[in-house]
């Protein structure tokens, strides 16, 4: 578990970050938090020249307002986004997702742009963002630009980011209305990562549910919205009957993996099953 | 194959033992203190074997074999020598002169098929992992770089990684030069004739088991460091092992190294379970590699190194039956084990499934027993000893097998178990494989157990969720355990066939500023001995407990051991220094009978004070006692100036500590998942000398029986490789996961030993992992399942459900 020799900076700004990605060409890699490029570097699974590391870059960490979006720089840990009371105000699935995440010292290191930028389809946070329609801001060399989370995760581990490209922050449409929500993780022990993961906002409105966002966590390469569910939910009953009627429709169109911690069938499954359960405690029954 | 062993053979070993007077109690003893370690281990002042820097010191990494079974064509290094920082690189057959095979010290049969096992292959690799060249650099950076230089040619073989399948007709052969996969048959049997008594029987079970195989993984992974003072042939070898003494003498053997030139030191070890109970490769390999460059060396394992190259767990196929009559009464039980031997051989390979043997039958008495083991070869790492060696596979057939007879019979799984075992006013008793259990009281245990599960109210839930089919099923697991701790008296040790003996080395040194130095031959490794040994030699000597210092796990200070394994240490290690400090006080009552000029008869000795009968005020302590003798002013005439003492103590019999463990799980039947609602263990350990050691000792020993249940399983693809490579697919349980443990305990002292003591390092893992599997199992009896193999993953659990059982 010795990793193979790399150059290393730490620049100050997102700019002298960009550049030094662009003079260390295809080989160099952003450090975020280290928690997933530090293992994949120690198995030697992955030989990069330079590691561009943003931790001194204080614009990148922190939550703020903008009008009626949430802000959340890339560098800022899950420790942090977890206690931040604008997240636990606006974006609750976030806070509640990534409490899931590890172990403490994981959420202490590990950052939202990481995991975003990393695209495990395992990840919960992705998910997340899918969900809840996130923007992800990302600088180059020909400035800024703003991709719609559907657009983000391309495949496994790829995103839509050149290798020029530092993601700096990313925009969350803050919820307006009665909504609940609910992140059902479902893994074998409680640091390990998901066999299935349902992230569930429901906006309740006059007993019924007006509106329902769902994305599911490693049902495919990418994290995917449950769009029959959502479309079966929209304007239903709230209602137990209603919400699992509409939860047997959480595998379609999902491509899930078959691996050790369990066969595509087996994960189908738990999509329905924890679908119907995010969706009945986000719908507050 | 081999003639069969005869239990009135081992009854016969171990019968006349002699019935030792009960221990004195003084206020040491049963008394809670804090480990006198864990100041240091907690602080991080430790002297783990990687902490370890000396001048000059290089790094040795080993390229290992990514195939499970290839002709190695050719090995080249030249481009590994050529990278910056690298002195050496060998290959198998660079070595082949020095290296020597890794000892297998239990050859079970006298035919047992023994392959030779090089440190280092030369022709031929038989596992994914298989060592096959090492480079020795300046750094571990630049020697693991280095590693990536050499180019190995291979011509791949066929593969045999499945136990039936590899001793079955026409199957490629793990060692082709052997003709066989099979590395030996071992049959036993004791009482009366099996299938005569099963011909009696009303009722025939027959379940089929799995052990599946485990990866160990100690907190401080495994690591060696070699300094050799070349101008002397002089070698000190620090190991994180758990085994320092014997691994003296085997390295001596294996290198032809002089033992008495070698010194082997392990330091701090985190942990082990068996899992550094070896003599490994890694270990030799630093060995002649210093002794070739005449430099320090050291190797430390990474985590995903260790999984495939440190001994695997378990991986045994048992097919057990079990025949009893109409009203329960249990007559016979019959066990054919397949066990996994891996490709090689290590240390006590063959002997871990021979040492469950006598532990079938249990805590349960029979008329009929008959046992087979069948060792088999395949292309996998070789396993051995883990986390209780036979003893927890027994108990988990046993456990399970009896579930599933009173389920047949329609009987409460309790109320059989009380029917058949061995009854509190039947001990000393002698079990159908002739070991005679000293003492015991199942009866105390239960009752105490159950009290404090409250079984009543949790039935009574079970019955309500089965009527109302809630998803949330609720299952209860029984394990009413005995085992075998204690290794051993060596004369059983010797009848079958183990290598060495089974004593314990003690010396209690009296210094002269009244502190006293405990030498002790077992071998620590996170367990807490120095803190109940300085108890023991407290209470014996009078001395106050911080007096008291603990030499080990050096064979330069503590030069005779036979370490650490098998819950031996207090039973045989502490009995050893109790026995030592007896006579400490007799020859310090000389001195003191001399300085007080009384007569011997007349001088008593009580909390570290000498007096003289009738004469209250003539009296000395132990410690003036040892000063004066240090002095040797003025001493008995012709007594030697010294009242320190030796003990080597080599047991009558094994102790057989005892258990209830009773466990409450909620099993999810949507999604599978398995929780544990509740803990329950009555322990029975003997006498105890610290209750928090024994707590802490219980509680790693039931995670890890847990574990075994719900969580692990080493995975190999078709291939052979290890596809649970890394602690993400690899799972192990952590505090989050476990519930509370309810513990309690019930006292019944070993007749055997002085003390009292019964062991207490492996009782948790053998009984908990039949306690949670017999639970799940009950919560998932509705859905017509009666057994479910190990670990019992959500996805194994809604398969099950989903297909009524029927696997
Ligand atoms: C033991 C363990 C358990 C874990 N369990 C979970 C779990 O249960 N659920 C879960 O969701 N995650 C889990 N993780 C992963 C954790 O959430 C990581 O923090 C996350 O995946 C990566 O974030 P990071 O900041 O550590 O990124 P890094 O490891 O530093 O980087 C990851 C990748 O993203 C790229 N990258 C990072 N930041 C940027 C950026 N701003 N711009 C462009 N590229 C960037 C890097 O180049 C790299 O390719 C676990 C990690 C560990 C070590």
């Amino acid at each position: 578990m010795i990793p193979a020799q790399f150059d290393y900076v730490a620049p100050g700004t997102v700019a002298d970050a960009v550049a030094a990605l662009i003079d260390g060409g295809e080989d160099a890699k952003v450090l975020a938090g280290g928690q997933s490029l530090i293992p994949v570097l120690r198995l030697r699974l992955s030989y990069p020249s330079l590691l561009v590391d943003l931790r001194k870059i204080d614009e990148l960490r922190g939550v703020r307002e903008d009008g009626a979006e949430l802000v959340i720089g890339a560098m800022t840990r899950h420790a942090d986004v977890i206690s931040d009371p604008l997240v636990r105000q606006h974006a609750a699935l976030l806070a509640e997702a990534a409490a899931t995440v590890a172990d403490p010292a994981v959420r202490h290191r590990g950052t939202f742009g990481g995991s975003l930028a990393h695209a495990d389809p395992a990840g919960d946070l992705p998910a997340v963002a899918v969900a809840l329609g996130a923007q992800l801001v990302a600088e180059g060399p020909g400035g800024r630009r703003s991709i719609a989370a559907a657009d983000f995760f391309q495949d496994y581990l790829q995103t839509a980011l050149a290798p020029d490209e530092v993601l700096v922050e990313v925009r969350l449409p803050k919820l307006q209305g009665r909504w609940g929500v609910a992140y059902e993780k479902f893994s074998r022990t409680a640091q390990a990562w998901a066999i299935v993961g349902v992230a569930a906002a429901v906006r309740r409105d006059n007993g019924a549910i007006a509106e329902a966002r769902i994305g599911l966590t490693n049902m495919g390469s990418t994290p995917v919205r449950a769009g029959a569910v959502e479309a079966a939910l929209a304007g239903a009953s709230a209602e137990a009957g209603t919400i699992a009627e509409a939860a047997a429709h959480a595998a379609d169109g999902t491509h899930a993996p078959s691996d050790l911690s369990g066969g595509s069938d087996y994960r189908e499954h738990l999509a329905r099953v924890l679908t119907r359960r995010a969706v009945t405690t986000a719908a507050g029954l | 194959m081999t003639e069969q062993l005869d239990a009135g053979m081992v009854a016969e070993q171990i019968a006349d033992a002699d019935a030792l007077s009960s221990p004195r109690r003084g206020g040491e003893l049963g008394r809670g203190r804090r480990r006198k370690e864990d100041a240091k281990l907690l602080t991080g002042q430790t002297n783990w074997t990687d902490n370890i820097v000396l001048p000059g010191l290089l790094h040795m990494s080993v390229l290992r074999s990514p195939m499970a079974h290839a002709k190695i064509l050719s090995v080249d290094v030249s481009g590994a020598l050529e990278m910056p920082g690298v002195i050496a690189a060998y290959s198998g057959a660079d070595l082949a002169e020095v290296q020597g095979s890794l000892p297998c010290a239990w050859p079970v049969t006298p035919d047992m098929v023994h392959p030779d096992h090089h440190p280092l292959a030369v022709d031929e690799v038989r596992y994914v992992g298989d060592g096959v060249a090492v480079v020795v650099a300046r750094d571990r950076y630049a020697s693991a770089d280095a590693l990536e230089a050499i180019v190995v040619e291979y011509d791949e073989l066929p593969v045999v990684l499945d136990m039936e399948s590899a001793i079955s007709d026409g199957t490629p052969l793990v060692h082709e030069d052997k003709g066989t996969n099979t590395c030996f048959v071992w049959p036993f049997a004791g009482g009366e004739d099996y299938d005569a008594t099963k011909a009696k029987a009303d009722v025939v079970v027959k379940r089929r088991f799995r052990q599946q195989r485990l990866l160990p993984a100690a907190m401080e992974p495994r690591a060696v460091v070699v300094a050799p003072i070349a101008a002397a042939d002089d070698y000190t070898v620090y190991s994180a092992t758990q085994i320092p003494h014997i691994l003296r003498v085997m390295l001596a053997l294996v290198t032809g190294i002089p033992e008495h030139r070698i010194r082997v030191i392990a330091p701090d070890v985190g942990g082990g379970f068996g899992s550094k109970l070896n003599v490994y490769a890694e270990e030799v390999l630093a060995l002649v590699v210093a002794k070739k460059l005449g430099r320090p060396v050291k190797w430390t394992e990474s985590r995903s190194e260790g999984f495939q190259a440190t001994i695997h767990g378990r991986d045994q196929i048992q097919d057990v039956e079990i025949c009893a009559t109409q009203d329960g009464k249990v007559l016979g039980l019959k066990v054919d084990l397949l066990a996994d031997m891996g490709a090689y051989l290590q240390l006590v390979t063959p002997g871990v499934p021979i040492l469950g043997a006598f532990m079938f039958p249990a805590i349960y008495k029979m008329d009929a027993y008959s046992f087979t083991c069948t060792g088999v070869f395949t292309n996998k790492t070789p396993t051995d000893a883990y986390r209780g060696a036979g003893r927890p596979e027994a108990t988990y057939a046993i456990e399970r097998i009896m579930d599933e007879l009173a389920h047949e019979l329609g009987r409460d799984p309790m109320d059989l178990r009380r029917q058949n075992w061995i009854k509190h006013e039947e001990f000393p008793f002698e079990t159908v494989c002739g070991l005679t259990y000293d003492s015991g009281n199942y009866e105390a245990a239960t009752e105490k157990a159950e009290a404090m599960f409250g079984m009543a109210a949790l039935r009574a839930e079970q019955k309500a969720r089965r009527e109302s089919r809630d998803p949330i099923q609720l299952g209860i697991g029984i394990s009413t355990f005995t085992e075998m701790c204690g290794l051993a008296p060596s004369r059983v040790l010797g009848s079958l066939s183990y290598g060495a003996g089974g004593w314990e080395a003690a010396q209690i040194r009296m210094l002269p500023t009244g502190k006293v130095e405990v030498v002790s031959g077992a071998t620590p490794h996170g367990q807490g001995h120095h803190t109940s040994w300085s108890q023991i030699v407290a209470d014996a000597l009078g001395v106050p407990f911080e007096d008291v210092e603990c030499v080990t796990g050096d064979t330069d200070s503590s030069p005779k051991g036979m370490d650490t394994y098998g819950s031996r240490s207090l039973v045989v290690g502490g009995v050893a220094i109790h026995r030592a400090a007896a006579k400490v006080i007799e020859k310090a009552r000389r001195v003191a009978a001399h300085l007080l000029e009384a007569a011997e008869g007349d001088v008593e000795f009580r909390s570290g004070t000498f007096s003289v009968k009738g004469s209250p005020e003539a009296k000395t302590t132990i410690q003036e006692v040892a000063l004066a003798t240090f002095a040797a002013h003025n001493l008995p005439e012709g007594m030697e100036p010294t009242i320190d003492a030796d003990c080597v103590y080599d047991p009558e019999n094994f102790s057989f500590p005892h258990g209830t463990h009773l466990c409450a799980v909620e099993v999810d039947t949507e999604t599978g998942f398995t929780k544990i609602r509740k803990y329950v263990c009555v322990d029975d350990v003997g006498k105890v000398v610290n209750p928090v050691i024994v707590e802490g000792q219980v509680h790693g020993g039931l995670t890890q029986g847990i574990a075994q249940a719900l969580y692990e399983e080493a995975i190999h693809d078709a291939a052979g490789n290890l596809v649970t490579g890394t602690m993400a697919d690899y799972l192990l349980p952590t505090a989050a996961d476990l519930p509370h443990f309810d513990t309690g305990r019930t006292e019944t002292a070993s007749t055997t030993n002085p003390l009292g003591v019964k062991g207490v390092g492996e009782a948790g893992t053998i009984a908990s992992t039949p306690a949670v599997i017999n639970a799940v199992v009950d919560a998932l009896r509705p859905f017509g399942v009666n057994n479910i193999d190990m670990p019992a993953t959500p996805e194994r659990v809604w398969r099950l459900v989903q297909s009524g059982g029927s696997r």
